[in-house]
């Protein structure tokens, strides 16, 4: 489903973020990413939508090879995953309901289906009753709880999570990787970078460490 | 084709908002410059056409002398000759009394001084030559070319038409930097909308569609402003020109556009702002991350 081949990532300036990183993850896997800050977690879980691409090596996602991709092929690739951001990358203009409807307003669903779907997107994750409510209104674990209904509301085949739970108290931080094992026990895979070790052991799922840009 | 379809809904409903009435305005004004100099020049021309805005020679025939089915049969055949009016004299006095003010004139001769007359419309290249070569024919009395008048007004209507299609490109040009400034300022705006669209798989035509829509709704709004403004600049002057008209016994006023070219107008500006937004877009949009 994804697999990393001898990938490496150099920025322009010649920092060099993965080095030599191979790895894959099987359908309805889910794997936590660890490392410290600057480990290249973000920039691993980047290459998968093909916001950054692999300097050398091969990231292959559902069977299309990301780095070799047209530019205009990216937008089909990234409706198939469902994208969490550590900043969540919530609009503050639209409501809650608005939010979780951005991705459906490029799908083929009729306005009808895809109202349905936003809401039952927000029933998974605990907001339903915030959908008139401005994201700002909402404290850091629902705003986080909202964009994981966004990145789910198009039922991706693949979730991708990069630090969702820094930021939050223990507590919210639990839940919203409750949330992301609930997606995965339905046959979601799901990849998630967080840099605390201590919470995502206690899950028993796979880990994959990585330190200086190369997977321990 | 039904998804298409709102999705282009969609993005006409977002683009509404996106028109600033204040740029419709600005647009608006700076079109109805040449859009009100197109109407008055069409609207001199009508009348400049009617008066002989092409090259003509007046050929006043002896009255003893000529044998006038002749002399035309002679006009008609030269190659030179576009066209060819008989005005017998009686009909000459008869136009001359109808002018506004030469009536009592007319009534007061006691006969008819004038004489039979054809009028030859010919190209400007030939005016002079066939001016000259008519003179020579037996039974002409005087020839009358009106070279110089032709000219000046020619030369006239050639430099005011220049001059408006200068104006109209200025302007033009004003309507597209207008319209790529708004539509820059607008991206600037939703930099947020369009980063975070783009992460979660819009197309460049999914973001870019309603910024093509905002930049050819402004565009026609501020078309459709232009022409309400020429329409009623032109029904304010129309009441001081009717007067002046009847004066001279005419009934000339300055003439909207006809319904294409208001239509053309119209299409024109859209697509200028259509273009406006166009530029604007594909700079702007690729400036915002991710690609």
């Amino acid at each position: 489903m994804v697999s990393f081949s001898a990938v490496a990532k150099r920025y322009r300036g010649g920092e060099e973020a993965l080095k030599e990183v191979t790895f894959s993850v099987e359908p309805g896997e889910l794997v936590f990413i660890t490392g410290r800050s600057g480990a290249g977690k973000s920039t691993l879980l980047k290459l998968i939508p093909a916001i950054e691409r692999p300097s050398s090596g091969a990231v292959i996602v559902n069977g299309q090879n990301v780095g070799a991709l047209k530019g205009s092929a990216i937008p089909y690739l990234r409706r198939n995953l469902g994208l969490v951001f550590q900043d969540q990358k919530l609009l503050y203009d639209r409501s809650v309901f608005e939010n979780v409807m951005l991705p459906l307003a490029f799908s083929t669903h009729s306005t009808n289906e895809a109202s349905r779907r936003a809401r039952a997107a927000l029933d998974k994750v605990g907001l339903l009753a915030r959908e008139r409510s401005n994201p700002i209104q909402l404290s850091g674990g629902e705003q986080q709880r909202l964009a994981i209904a966004r990145a789910v509301v198009n039922r991706p085949s693949i979730l991708i999570a990069d630090e969702p739970t820094a930021n939050l108290d223990a507590e919210s931080a639990r839940r919203i990787v409750d949330i992301f094992v609930e997606f995965n026990q339905v046959g979601v895979t799901v990849l998630i970078a967080t840099h605390d070790q201590g919470l995502v052991t206690q899950y028993g799922k796979r880990l994959l460490h990585l330190e200086g840009g190369r997977v321990q | 084709m039904k998804a298409w379809l709102r999705q282009h809904r969609h993005a006409f409903a977002r683009a509404l908002p996106r028109i600033e009435l204040l740029n419709v305005v600005v647009i608006g004004v700076a079109l109805a410059l040449p859009a009100g100099g197109y109407a008055l020049l069409e609207s001199v021309r009508a009348v400049a056409g009617r008066l002989a805005v092409e090259p003509q020679i007046s050929v006043f025939l002896d009255a003893k002398r000529t044998n006038v089915d002749a002399l035309g049969t002679i006009l008609k055949r030269d190659p030179r000759v576009v066209r060819l009016r008989y005005i017998p004299r009686d009909q000459a006095l008869k136009e001359l009394g109808a002018v506004q003010g030469m009536g009592e004139l007319v009534a007061a001769l006691g006969r008819n001084p004038l004489p039979d007359a054809y009028v030859v419309t010919t190209s400007e290249e030939n005016l002079e030559s066939l001016a000259k070569d008519v003179a020579k024919i037996p039974g002409v009395a005087q020839v009358q070319a009106d070279a110089l008048w032709a000219r000046r007004l020619a030369t006239l209507a050639r430099l005011a038409r220049t001059a408006l299609w200068l104006l109209a490109g200025v302007l033009g040009a004003a309507l597209i930097a207008v319209t790529f400034n708004t539509i820059r300022l607008q991206i600037l705006t939703q930099r947020d909308e369009i980063e975070v669209s783009k992460l979660i798989g819009a197309t460049d035509g999914f973001i870019r569609r309603p910024f093509y829509y905002a930049g050819l709704l402004q565009g026609l709004a501020g078309g459709a402003l232009a022409l309400v403004i020429v329409g009623g600049s032109l029904a304010l002057l129309n009441r001081e020109v009717r007067l002046l008209a009847e004066s001279y016994g005419s009934d000339f006023r300055f003439a909207f556009p006809r319904e294409p070219d208001s239509v053309a107008f119209l299409v024109l500006a859209g697509l200028l702002g259509w273009l406006g937004a166009h530029l604007s877009v594909s700079r702007h949009l690729k400036e915002i991350e991710p690609r």
